[in-house]
């Protein structure tokens, strides 16, 4: 008899400011068990009169952390969970969890050889748990994330990833597609196959590579890393929005 | 009702209790009016001249048409509601395409004939049960909304099994095989419902 994914009381242990629109949660779980990075738990919200409501999000963190989960939740204007979770949730809070879902869009530390990540605004989050899974796990194969955000202060994780960056061969490279602060470095354009060509070419045409973010980041990124020269099936995508909330 | 833990301070966005959309969304689900985009690894671009469908396995001859030949079989227009495992819901989505029943008119079945892997440009293989695609309950589609199918939405064709939850909805199908045994696809390999009916919440395995 396979395992039922059952539903359990998640506590809210802590709250992070990431961004103005972007919160991370740190649930405490019951009948915790480790996730492989890249994979999701559904969230179930129930009202007074019974109505409930279900969203996915990606876990953030690493499956070291025994006992607890984050989450990173991207508040959607005329969204109906995420405004709650974002606006609404105080540390002590509880509501039902599921998972760890999906089988696909995961890595860790048993897949050997060079890394590729892209990610598109919240895209980072199921990427970020394979970066602090990889920086825990001690993994030195060399890894390269090209993350785009609209604004340089939309970059999520920020600090963070530019710790990450100081150890285990991981370089990240930034794209800023509308603003970028006085003297940017980074790239200022959205992504396209010259970018993806300079930030792949490093780890040659065998990387596995996992692109998540808006549909048409994804499309564009997935399309051009082929013809920048991996294989369709080294590409790993995940798509959300526009109907994320 | 299964006794649900109250969430503090959550009232939630509904739909009027008892609207005739409420009674369409299946549990979990939430209406959405843009149609996003999911699917595993990058879009696949098929030359519709090296386009074919087939149905292959426990049937007496294989068949196979390519791509004019298939435009040239009797199309319908279906209006369905659908329902996606990442919870939102679509309704009244317009595509034009060809019965299932229609295809398998073209083959005889094996008396063994029990279900149904529908396989893809790409790799991406789903099952189904026989019944469940029989008798117009599915059906391979070329338009959406009146314009040919976009590649990102499973372009040049899809199979629709719209009671199912759409990963059962092959984008880029190229054919059925038809099996005595049922084998999991991809996604019902990996943690995803065998059946997957969003009436009953098959969501993953287990449901």
């Amino acid at each position: 008899m396979k395992r039922t994914l059952e539903w359990q009381i998640a506590t809210v242990k802590a709250l992070r400011v990431e961004t103005v629109d972007v919160k991370t949660l740190t649930l405490a779980l019951p009948d915790w068990t480790a996730h492989r990075p890249g994979q999701h738990y559904d969230v179930r919200l129930t009202a007074e009169d019974g109505y409930s409501s279900q969203r996915s999000y990606s876990v953030a963190s690493e499956p070291e952390r025994m006992g607890e989960i984050d989450i990173t939740v991207e508040r959607i204007g005329d969204g109906e969970v995420s405004p709650y979770l974002d606006d609404t949730v105080v540390v002590g809070d509880r509501f039902e969890v599921r998972g760890p879902i999906g089988g696909y869009f995961v890595w860790d530390k048993s897949i050997d050889g060079p890394l590729l990540l892209v990610a598109g605004g919240s895209g980072i989050v199921p990427l970020m748990a394979m970066l602090r899974h990889r920086a825990v796990a001690g993994i030195s194969d060399p890894a390269r994330l090209l993350y785009s955000s609209r604004t340089y202060e939309q970059i999520i994780y920020g600090p963070e990833l530019e710790d990450l960056a100081k150890k285990n061969g991981l370089t990240v490279s930034y794209t800023l597609t509308r603003t970028q602060p006085a003297g940017w470095k980074g790239y200022a354009r959205r992504i396209d196959d010259a970018m993806l060509k300079e930030v792949s070419a490093p780890l040659g045409r065998g990387a596995l590579a996992y692109i998540c973010g808006p549909t048409a980041l994804v499309e564009v990124a997935a399309d051009g890393l082929e013809r920048v020269g991996l294989r369709a099936e080294r590409i790993r995508t995940e798509r959300f929005g526009p109907s994320g909330p | 009702m299964p006794d649900r833990f109250v969430t503090r301070g959550f009232v939630g966005r509904r739909e009027p209790a008892g609207s005739a959309q409420t009674a369409r969304i299946p549990p979990g689900q939430h209406l959405v009016r843009d149609f996003p985009v999911l699917s595993a690894g990058p879009t696949p671009r098929t030359p519709l001249a090296s386009w074919s469908f087939k149905i292959e396995g426990l049937v007496k001859e294989p068949v196979s048409w390519g791509w004019a030949e298939f435009l040239k079989l009797p199309a319908q227009d279906f209006i369905k509601d659908i329902s996606c495992v990442t919870k939102w819901t679509k309704l009244d989505t317009r595509w034009r395409g060809v019965s299932v029943d229609i295809l398998l008119e073209n083959v005889e079945l094996d008396r063994r004939a029990g279900f149904v892997t529908a396989f893809s440009d790409g790799g991406y293989t789903t099952n189904v049960p026989l019944p469940d695609l029989i008798n117009g309950q599915s059906f391979v589609a070329y338009e959406y909304d009146g314009k040919p199918l976009a590649p990102e939405h499973g372009g040049p064709a899809r199979l629709v099994v719209p009671h199912l939850y759409f990963w059962k909805s092959a984008k880029w199908v190229r054919g059925l095989r038809v099996m005595e045994r049922d084998e999991p696809g991809f996604w019902e390999s990996l943690g995803y419902n065998n059946h997957g009916d969003p009436w009953k919440e098959q969501r993953y395995t287990g449901d």
